[in-house]
């Protein structure tokens, strides 16, 4: 079991290693950085000055090794068009983004499961008949679409929710947060219900079948035949037969709730990475977007790597088996 | 008999389907007396494992009990809710199953289903129960049952499991246990193991045990009595002996010599013609009359009554019926 989780973080490394690659490249050879940072006055001259200061004339790897350092301890340079660091304003959109994804898995994750263990369960009742027609509705509506539909309802038409932005938030320390606030989180509403919408329909529909097929399985027949209460089969054995493809789709998902944001964010003007990440792509603001890849990524592989120690905890089989 | 654990009178399954109501149980009855083991024996689809699930309260619906009842320890079990029978399953009644590999929760060590079950139905606390199960999983032959406990279904040989499924069915100490092809998918040496176990642990406690299984060998060695079901009905039932070397019903007699017997090398292994009608199809009179071939035409339009012959041997068919009015030695 150690061994395995070396080596997956061993691949997760590569992973990063490459990824970073690709954003050093983008960095690099999209363009002609020089050009993007000097006015067109500058004269050749002094350009090639900054080229050298900037150790743009060295060799490739040592180029990408100090890209590496750099990314390591955080620092991506300065943006083109905020002539900030772009670690800074990083800094400054994550709480928004994080808060907002965050908020949209759990209420997924919650609502999704739990419909899915009473549809899988209830193949019968109304309640089920009813919900089942609406997921698919969730699972194939574009999220765009959902965002401005919600807005028009509890908007513009009821006036109950802001339409845009974070609204009230509180800084605590260097994180900026929407929960502390009645205002914080009534706008919170909207943009983390349509993020979540899509995933809790696609959770829900892989729990309720992967609820059907395991409560045909013969271990739940046994466990019926013991006299286990239904609560007790249901959920201690059910569905913790559905947990590792479940725990799958849902890391993979909370990955795309992340790159989804990008589309939740913008319909919302929800100050965020992913809204900085479009502002970045309109403005060429390369800077930005290569640390925007970097962070995404890296996040990816984080949720993976505890995807593969959750599969560990959630089934015995696949421990020891190095 | 007036020491009676079990009995069944006149249990009729149905299944409601688009196409009209399919019998899948037509008019069983039998009875079990404490600690008494009785096989029960059929082709595939005739209605053992049914009867099976139904004394146990887990017909999978649409299927339910249409007519008859069923008596446990003198109360009636089969108009019980929910919940009153599922205390008794677990509990008065344990259940095995065909596969083991298949039974077993893979996601919990067995001390957890095992002590997760003790508890359900004996108010003991949590070390008690464990002790319970180290006892049980001693007593149904796992070696080191104290380290054995915490290890997962995987760790286990497909032998091993099927004990580990017994010392679940019987950690409650039930008064009678439905079998369900408990040895099918062991290989024939733990089979036998499996079998010498719960004959064994079934005469030690004194536990009744329907066998159900499509094994006559198993059944000769092991049961007390045997039923012989076709087509949902019970064609013969009586004592394993009896029915095994004077079957009375034509079907078992072709059931009998349909069985190879080693050493003995024939050109060809008698078989019954024909195969068992769907439940859609089942013909007038006796279920058995298209593919008998002693049928005449009050078979096709009659259905026989249960007739006990001397020898104890209750069979349904038209041939004994007459045969015994002949000779006019009715018993009743």
């Amino acid at each position: 079991m150690f061994l395995k989780l070396i080596n997956r973080l061993f691949q997760a490394l590569m992973t990063m290693i490459f990824v970073g690659l690709v954003s050093f490249l983008l960095f690099n050879f999209v363009g002609d950085p020089i050009s993007n940072m000097v006015g067109q006055e500058t004269s050749v001259e002094d350009r090639d000055a900054l080229r050298e200061k900037l150790g743009l004339n060295d060799p490739f790897l040592a180029q990408f090794a100090r890209f590496g350092s750099n990314a390591v301890s955080g620092n991506f340079g300065i943006s083109y068009a905020l002539q900030r660091p772009v670690s800074t304003l990083i800094a400054e959109r994550m709480p928004a983004t994080l808060e907002l994804v965050a908020t949209s898995a759990v209420v997924a994750i919650v609502l999704g499961v739990l419909l899915g263990v009473y549809t899988g369960i209830n193949r019968h009742s109304w309640i089920s008949k009813t919900i089942m027609p609406l997921s698919l509705i969730g699972v194939s509506l574009p999220t765009f679409v959902i965002g401005i539909l919600l807005i028009y309802i509890f908007s513009v038409t009821l006036g109950w929710l802001p339409s845009f932005g974070r609204g009230e938030v509180t800084q605590i320390g260097g994180w900026s947060t929407n929960f502390l606030t009645i205002g914080g989180l009534k706008a919170l509403i909207l943009p983390s219900t349509t993020l979540a919408l899509f995933q809790m329909a696609l959770i829900m529909r892989l729990v309720r079948s992967e609820m059907l097929e395991v409560l045909r399985t013969d271990y739940i027949k046994f466990a019926r035949a013991r006299g286990l209460a239904p609560r007790v089969v249901h959920f201690g054995h059910a569905l913790r037969n559905t947990l590792v493809p479940v725990i799958t789709i849902i890391g993979l998902n909370i990955g795309s709730l992340i790159a989804f944001s990008i589309i939740t964010e913008t319909v919302f003007q929800w100050p965020g990475m992913g809204l900085l990440f479009i502002q970045s792509v309109t403005f060429g603001d390369i800077p930005v977007m290569a640390a925007y890849l970097v962070l995404i990524a890296a996040m990816f592989v984080f949720i993976n790597v505890v995807v593969d120690i959750l599969y560990l905890i959630a089934d015995p089989r696949l421990r020891g088996r190095g | 008999m007036d020491d009676v654990l079990l009995d069944i009178r006149g249990l009729r399954v149905e299944f409601p389907t688009r196409r009209g109501t399919l019998v899948a149980l037509d008019d069983i009855s039998l009875a079990l007396q404490p600690g008494e083991i009785l096989g029960m024996v059929g082709e595939s689809g005739a209605g053992k494992s049914l009867t099976g699930a139904s004394v146990i309260g887990l017909l999978e619906p649409p299927g339910r009990v249409a007519a008859g009842e069923i008596r446990f320890d003198g109360q009636r079990i089969d108009d019980l809710s929910q919940e009153q029978m599922r205390q008794l399953r677990g509990k008065e009644i344990g259940a095995i199953f065909q596969d083991p590999l298949t039974s077993l929760n893979p996601m919990h060590r067995i001390g957890k289903q095992l002590v997760e079950t003790i508890r359900t139905h004996l108010p003991v606390s949590e070390a008690e129960a464990r002790k319970q199960a180290i006892d049980m999983l001693r007593e149904v032959g796992i070696p080191a049952p104290e380290q054995r406990i915490d290890s997962y279904p995987h760790e286990f040989s497909g032998g091993m499991r099927q004990r580990v499924v017994i010392a679940l069915a019987l950690c409650t100490g039930p008064k009678l246990i439905v079998a369900d092809e408990p040895t099918t998918a062991l290989d024939v040496s733990t089979q036998a193991q499996i079998i010498a176990l719960l004959r064994r642990l079934c005469k030690d406690k004194g536990m009744a045990v329907i066998l159900i299984t499509h094994d006559m060998g198993v059944v000769a060695e092991i049961a007390d009595r045997v039923a012989v079901l076709y087509a949902g009905r019970l064609a013969e039932i009586g004592p394993v002996r009896e029915v095994v070397q004077n079957p009375q019903h034509p079907y078992t007699k072709g059931l009998m010599a349909s069985i190879p017997v080693p050493g003995r090398r024939v050109e060809w292994l008698p078989q019954i013609p024909g195969s068992m009608p769907r439940l859609s199809e089942i013909p007038h009179g006796c279920a058995f009359s298209a593919r008998c071939e002693f049928a005449h035409d009050q078979c096709r339009a009659k259905r026989p009554p249960m007739q006990q012959n001397e020898n104890g041997n209750l069979s349904a068919c038209w041939l004994s019926v007459l045969e015994q009015a002949e000779t006019g030695g009715r018993h009743d």
